[in-house]
């Protein structure tokens, strides 16, 4: 059983992270850019667990568990702002919500 | 067990491509579970199952969850029945479907070779990560717990602030 480069791991990362990047920067819509930015930290975790994996430590592992409660918590906040906006706005557009007047 | 990562990358890269470019929130959420899946597989193969359970029970089970209701939240009403009734239609569920074949099929290799190596070295297993998580990592333990706290405490506030101001409007907006 021959091992998997590191190398590649770490390009199926990258591109993931490239994809997540372009949700974000491509897409208006709240609810995709939210998707993006949780498609980028599941690349950033893979990234983490390759490398602990690469030197048999378990701190990848623990790295990937605090990203996995990061973004847990990023969620819960980030679909209630959105809540909020489509309550106000009735809309889901981001250039729709320049003016932050509150 | 090599080809079994290359196909689970492809698997997750073709996912995750899908999801950037659907319409419908639904569709693309279909397909962004498909890519933790695939995920998940890549973390079993590099040799770490512990992570890889996490990953199918929490980001494809509870966050993904999350975002499902969140999403028929938005859209209620009567047009939100027709949209059902076109949501079941096949065409949409047979992308995700085949996607997740494909790695339903890389599960029977993986189950009769056993247990993969990693990359060169010994899987890390769940008793490794417990005793670092919390032997020397105990205090970020602790701040992910106070994080988790500081979230439901964000989400409930954002939650009332709304009632307030509906309060103020005098009657539901939405």
């Amino acid at each position: 059983m021959s091992p998997i480069p590191m190398e590649h791991v770490l390009v199926l990362a990258a591109v993931l992270l490239i994809l997540g990047l372009v949700c974000v920067l491509v897409r208006r819509n709240v609810v995709f850019m939210l998707i993006g930015v949780e498609i980028m930290l599941n690349a950033a975790g893979l990234a983490f667990v390759a490398a602990g994996s690469r030197w048999g430590q378990a701190d990848g592992q623990v790295m990937f568990l605090f990203i996995l409660t990061m973004a847990a918590a990023e969620v819960a906040v980030g679909l209630a702002i959105i809540l909020q906006i489509y309550w106000r706005h009735q809309t889901l557009d981001a250039d729709a919500h320049r003016s932050l007047r509150g | 067990m090599i080809v079994a990562f290359y196909v689970a990358a492809a698997v997750a890269v073709v996912a995750t491509g899908l999801v950037i470019t659907r319409s419908n929130p639904v569709h693309a959420l279909l397909y962004l579970i498909v890519s933790l899946l695939a995920v998940a597989v890549v973390f079993f193969i590099l040799g770490a199952p512990f992570v890889a359970a996490l990953e199918v029970i929490v980001y494809a089970g509870a966050i993904m969850v999350l975002f499902l209701f969140v999403v028929m939240m938005l859209n209620l009403g009567p047009a939100a029945v027709a949209q059902e009734r076109a949501w079941l239609a096949p065409r949409v569920w047979i992308g995700p479907g085949l996607l997740s074949l494909v790695l339903a099929a890389l599960l029977v290799p993986i189950l009769f070779e056993g247990t993969p190596q990693s990359a060169g070295t010994s899987p890390v297993n769940p008793k490794e990560v417990g005793m670092a998580l919390f032997g020397p990592y105990v205090v970020a333990v602790e701040l992910a717990a106070l994080l988790l706290l500081a979230a439901v405490v964000g989400t409930a506030h954002f939650r009332r602030r709304e009632r307030v101001v509906d309060a103020g409007r005098g009657g539901p907006s939405a």
